[in-house]
């Protein structure tokens, strides 16, 4: 009678019923992803078959109608913005979240937390317009137009610190008790006890705060897009102005027709693949899931 | 003073240079959180300072007129309500049943499961750009929704789901496993197993899941630039196009001369709108859904 | 040792469950091996042996629950009235309604005392409500709970004390009315007069099914027990070492280890 599976009518439908839904929300979910992929490979398959990959590395120029697709520039403006921001916001974040761990007294690690949460829930057109207001006409006094590679790296890096310093602090808070009782125990000072032990105890951690932190640089686009000038040209200098792929993409979808829109999908797969590159870094430093 | 003695650092050169270190490392961090303080200060007074002026119970209730410059922003605030509505109606449920599927029904080491987890590991990761460029040419051309409040939605959506199935999972997390064996040796259902045992435990992560997914939602341009569309009258029906907050700002800041004002005061607005979500998310007592959701 | 060993020398009527050559692998780490005994009708067993060699993962096996456990790997068979149920296509829904278990630390549902009772009740028996009051009623009487918590049944049940909680969860796997019950350390994780009042209950317990506990309390195997298993660490891994009447095993143990344990010099 157990062995006969079908008897026991109500509960093992039902249930089976229940499993069915959940199977196909989850494919659903995880569908997404693969229709992403496919509508990116699959709008920019015209313009890659029109003129081949090459074009979008060696062409003079991004003019697209001109059928000229060089993706160079933005490649650079991106990677150098989230450089910059990273250089700024890495070093801040963790002694951030150390700060709040291990520095501060009671009140002001509470007040200072909030802050830093506060900061990773503003959206990023608010950024943006903070920087456009206020932080572009400073630069423009020092160093014309303003709008520049600089202008967009402090306000990245204030956007990404909160993502450095909140995974930072849940690595610290994830550290087993007993190596702060057996360096009390041992009556080491803060300071041995953050370097000797806790550092290279996170280390891991860390690195995957700044990878995730790295992701969403170079995947920004309203701040960026309001304050770094929008050219398409490799910079010279940190006063001049960038275009990043996001930016790219954002500034002309809307009027982008044929293998113009074409190469806008191809901008937005070479973010795919650099966002692949630093998911699959993330997992090897986090050993196993980065989010777990 | 005991104490004092056996921190303090021995004598000698080494030992100075230790004392130098360690007082030096203490400055470097207090001055460091000092920085980032007045960093952060600086931004939220100038957007408090400025758009404060023009907040007002007119502001929220008026339509716009000349194109943004004066007016107030209540079809905004429609339209980014209907797009949050169709958001979380669509992508709560989706998430809901994943998170169960992924925490509760599959082996934590079933190759399917892994694969699900993955997919949306990378799919957090994907910039909100190319969500809108997948909306656009998914929703918009190919459903045949073209620029609507539901292609919007639907977009943000797919967006959202990935932090909602991890905090929603977190929630789960809280059942005991005491609970769970309890009920499998009882030989309970899946079905009454999860309506009387893990939903009860689960719920405070799963409405942390909800608001923090919202938050998300509430935030996001990008992924709207080419979905919800631009158009600032109240939206007739779903497929009607609609202008959200955060374009609003958008568009006042880099397209209309003069807008600065209103921009000041939508930004406030949709700051508060944030931070109101955000503190309800952690006062459901799930500070720590936080750790990677950012 | 006098056990029979083939299903043919079985007399059904007697024994419940025959496990014969049963092992189980956490990830390929063998948590015991090769086991094989009859657990007999309407009796109490017990299992003892020293901490970490296989007792919980066993009854686990009986009931199927290390199904749920992830990368744990079962070998062999286990009879239960005639059928064997270390199969993977058995019902393990059907099969968990005969065998019930009863964990280490209480586990009541955070629900009330009645909805504990209830929800088994609803699942696996009727849902006509005047029934459900009388089983609950019969139930909590069995266990001797009925006078403490008759006025309370609507209180959530984690108000309990430990030992009222244990009883509720034994009451709540008997309205289900289990051919047998696994006991997995039910008495070690309550003071001595709450454990002394479930070994009563233990006792009573025989008249309405058979019983396999696992202990650690040597003494309580020896009151309650008619037969007793030892089991213990040989080659890495869990092996059944002595079975028989309890009788023997305490009194005239045949192993030498079996012999130094309940003196209490091994373990
Ligand atoms: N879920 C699991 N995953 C991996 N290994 C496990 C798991 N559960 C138990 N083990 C291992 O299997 C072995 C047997 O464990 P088990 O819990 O069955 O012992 P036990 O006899 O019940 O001990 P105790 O008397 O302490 O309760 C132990 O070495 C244990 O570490
Ligand atoms: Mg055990």
């Amino acid at each position: 009678m157990i062995l006969s599976n079908g008897n026991i009518l109500s509960p093992s439908t039902h249930d089976r019923f229940l499993t069915g839904i959940l199977w196909c929300f989850s494919l659903l979910a995880s569908l997404i992803l693969g229709l992403i992929l496919f509508f990116l490979v699959y709008n920019s398959l015209p313009v890659l078959w029109d003129i081949g990959i090459s074009k979008f590395f060696l062409d003079s120029s991004w003019h697209p109608s001109e059928a000229l697709f060089n993706l160079t520039p933005m490649l650079v403006g991106s990677l150098l913005i989230m450089l910059g921001a990273i250089l700024l916001a890495a070093p801040l974040g963790i002694v951030s979240a150390i700060f709040c761990r291990f520095y501060a007294p009671k009140v002001i690690a509470v007040f200072y937390q909030s802050l830093i949460e506060l900061l990773s829930g503003i959206p990023s057109v608010v950024y943006g317009f903070w920087g456009l207001v206020t932080l572009v006409p400073l630069i423009q006094k020092v160093n014309p137009p303003g709008t520049s590679l600089l202008a967009g790296i402090i306000v990245l890096a204030l956007m990404i610190l909160p993502t450095v310093s909140l995974i930072a602090d849940a690595t610290f808070a994830n550290l087993p008790k007993e190596y702060f009782q057996g360096a009390a125990g041992l009556s080491l000072s803060r300071f041995t006890l953050l370097t000797q032990i806790i550092l290279p105890a996170s280390k891991s951690g860390l690195l995957t705060s700044v990878i995730l932190a790295a992701g969403r640089a170079i995947g920004e686009t309203m701040a960026i897009l309001m304050i770094c000038g929008n050219i398409a040209q490799i910079p010279d200098s940190l006063f001049s102005p960038v275009r990043t792929l996001t930016a790219n993409i954002a500034l002309e979808m809307a009027y982008a027709m044929g293998n113009h829109r074409s190469a806008l999908f191809v901008s937005g797969l070479l973010l795919m693949v650099i966002i692949f590159a630093l998911v699959s870094l993330a997992h090897r430093a986090g050993k196993g899931s980065v989010y777990a | 003073m005991l104490k004092q003695d056996l921190s303090s650092p021995p004598k000698g050169f080494g030992g100075v240079f230790d004392f130098v270190l360690r007082q030096g490392s203490t400055g470097v961090i207090w001055l460091g959180a000092i920085f980032v303080t007045a960093w952060s200060m600086w931004l939220i007074s100038d957007i408090v300072f400025n758009g404060w002026a023009g907040l007002s119970y007119d502001f929220l209730t008026h339509t716009p007129t000349n194109a943004g410059r004066e007016g107030g922003i209540a079809p905004i605030l429609v339209s980014t309500g209907l797009v949050l509505a169709i958001c979380m109606a669509v992508s709560f449920p989706i998430g809901l049943g994943t998170a169960i599927l992924l925490s509760e029904i599959t082996a934590t080491d079933s190759w399917w499961g892994g694969m699900i987890r993955r997919s949306l590991d990378v799919l957090a990761g994907v910039p909100s750009i190319v969500f809108g460029l997948f909306g656009n040419a998914f929703f918009c051309n190919i459903l045949g929704l073209g620029f609507s409040i539901l292609s919007g939605g639907l977009t943000l959506a797919c967006m959202v789901l990935p932090i909602l199935i991890r905090s929603t999972e977190e929630g789960f997390r809280a059942v005991p496993i005491a609970q769970k064996l309890g009920a499998s040796a009882l030989g309970l259902s899946r079905l009454s197993t999860l309506f009387y045992i893990l939903l009860p435990i689960a719920v405070p992560g799963l409405i942390a899941g909800f608001v923090l997914g919202v938050g998300r939602a509430v935030a996001e341009t990008a992924a709207l630039i080419f979905t919800s569309g631009y158009v600032d009258r109240y939206p007739e029906s779903w497929l009607d196009s609609g202008r959200v907050l955060s374009i609003h700002i958008y568009d006042l800041s880099m397209n209309i001369a003069g807008g600065e004002a209103h921009a000041y005061t939508s930004a406030l607005v949709l700051l508060i709108l944030v931070l109101l979500i955000n503190q309800t998310a952690s006062h459901i007592g799930l500070r720590y859904l936080r750790r990677g959701v950012t | 040792m006098n056990i029979p060993t083939t299903i043919e020398a079985l007399d059904l009527s007697s024994t419940i469950i025959q496990v014969e050559n049963l092992s189980l692998h956490y990830n390929r780490k063998p948590a015991f091996a090769e086991v094989s005994l009859p657990i007999y009708r309407d009796q109490i067993t017990s299992l003892i042996g020293p901490s970490g060699c296989g007792k919980t993962s066993f009854l686990m096996c009986l009931n199927r629950l290390v199904d749920l456990v992830p990368l744990a790997k079962m070998s062999g068979q286990i009879r239960f009235n005639a059928e064997d149920i270390a199969q993977k296509k058995v019902n393990v829904v059907a099969l968990r309604r005969k065998i019930g278990m009863i964990f280490q630390r209480p586990n009541p549902f955070p629900l009330s005392i009645k909805k504990n009772l209830e929800l088994p009740l609803k699942e696996h028996r009727t849902k006509n409500k005047a029934e459900i009051e009388e089983i609950i009623q019969t139930t909590l009487e069995a266990v001797g709970l009925w006078k403490e918590v008759k006025d309370r049944l609507r209180h959530s049940a984690l108000l309990l004390s430990g030992g009222q909680q244990q009883r509720l969860c034994i009451a709540r796997a008997l309205v289900l009315e289990p051919e047998l019950l696994l006991m997995d350390e039910p008495c070690s994780a309550l003071d001595p007069l709450s454990s002394a009042t479930v070994e009563e209950l233990i006792q009573q317990l025989k008249e309405k099914c058979s019983l396999l506990i696992v202990t650690h309390n040597l003494a309580q195997a020896r009151r309650i027990a008619d037969y007793t298993a030892l089991f213990w660490f040989a080659e890495q891994t869990g092996k059944l070492i002595e079975y028989g009447p309890s009788a023997e095993i305490f009194n005239q143990p045949k192993n030498q280890i079996t012999e130094a344990y309940i003196r209490g010099e091994r373990g």
